[in-house]
């Protein structure tokens, strides 16, 4: 009896192992596949500094491929992004300043490069739509709670008689 | 009131439902290029068949020019290189090509191969002139009219259907226009 017993615990922690086993390698290979994944283009740039460095990877991650729907550049394996990189490091090495490249970029390619969007008359809708729509809804929410309380405020007033009857009540006890 | 406030909701959602009704029949594809109504930019290039000689802007001549990029990489140019044979016996419109990003060797075998439409093609190794007028790939179409300023950036393959419907009106305007002597 306790022989048997002990082969059952046996088996249960070797099923156990062999779950753990199978956890883990679906586990690694997860981890080694989204590794895999993450390896965006590879491309060997030298900077003339740490700060270039910086600012081409800040650009290549500000601006679009014109190319994809939604990548950035420092994303994207389409040629015109490959392209796009060596001329941002290009633009870069010569001294130009950001705005300078993003001037060059948006007169060739148009404001879809931007994934920030300027801030000019065709777009304050998108700058400052969602803030009047927060501020109509606020007010909506003031107007009509201030409506609410007026009501509550109405039926709360007891009428005369109902006074009287409570005051008797009161007095009773 | 009362009864316009009950509404607004159904209003709002009416609304909102018409713009992404619109949403679904719009083409994420079609961009509108930053170059329209800009002037060509000036440039130095090789021609492709005669690499020692360099051209430049003022070398497109003719009254409505359509700069055609191609490449022997791009799969959709094949498909469309017959209708560029077809257009280059249009008197209209004069016909030049910028070879982009390609290699030399398979570009000249391609023109001898399927014939030559252009008046000549520019030789643009390193894709310098197309990311000056913002190509993206290719087959891209330009048309420039008679003062230098390009009028339409057409991205895809030309067929018939495409020819009578996005550049045969234009090509009507500009002709129009020259007509007045604007």
């Amino acid at each position: 009896m306790q022989l048997t017993m002990q082969a059952n615990i046996n088996n249960t922690a070797l099923s156990l192992l062999r779950f753990l086993r199978l956890v883990l390698s679906v586990l690694l290979l997860s981890v080694l596949w989204s590794a895999n994944a993450a390896a965006g283009p590879v491309e060997t740039f030298k900077f003339k500094d740490e700060a270039t460095k910086l600012r081409f990877q800040v650009l290549s991650k500000e601006l679009r491929c014109p190319k994809c729907q939604n990548q950035n550049l420092a994303d994207s394996n389409a040629k015109i992004a490959v392209d796009l990189r060596k001329n941002l490091y290009n633009l870069l090495q010569e001294g130009q300043t950001d705005q300078e490249i993003i001037d060059f970029m948006v007169y060739r390619y148009g404001d879809f490069v931007l994934y920030r969007p300027q801030l000019k008359k065709q777009t304050y809708i998108l700058w400052f739509g969602p803030l009047a729509i927060l501020l109509s809804f606020a007010v909506g929410v003031v107007f009509v709670l201030r409506r609410r309380t007026k009501i509550k405020d109405n039926e709360l007033d007891l009428s005369s008689k109902e006074q009287a009857n409570l005051d008797d009540i009161l007095n009773k006890k | 009131m009362k009864s316009i406030i009950r509404f607004i909701p159904l209003i709002l959602f009416v609304l909102l439902g018409v713009l992404l009704y619109r949403g679904l029949f719009l083409n994420p594809q079609a961009m509108p290029s930053a170059m329209i109504g800009k002037p060509l930019p000036d440039f130095t290039m090789p021609m492709l068949k005669a690499t020692q000689k360099q051209v430049g802007r003022d070398d497109l001549k003719g009254n409505i020019v359509l700069l055609n990029v191609w490449a022997t990489w791009c799969i959709q140019c094949k498909y469309e290189h017959p209708y560029l044979l077809n257009i280059s016996r249009n008197p209209r419109v004069k016909l030049y090509g910028l070879n982009f990003t390609d290699e030399h060797s398979s570009a000249i075998q391609w023109l001898k191969e399927y014939k030559d439409p252009y008046v000549f093609s520019i030789f643009d190794e390193q894709g310098a002139l197309g990311l000056d007028i913002g190509v993206f790939g290719a087959p891209e179409t330009f048309v420039i009219d008679h003062t230098g300023i390009i009028r339409k950036r057409f991205a895809g393959p030309i067929n018939d259907m495409i020819w009578k419907k996005e550049f045969l009106p234009l090509i009507e305007v500009i002709e129009a226009e020259m007509a007045q002597g604007a």
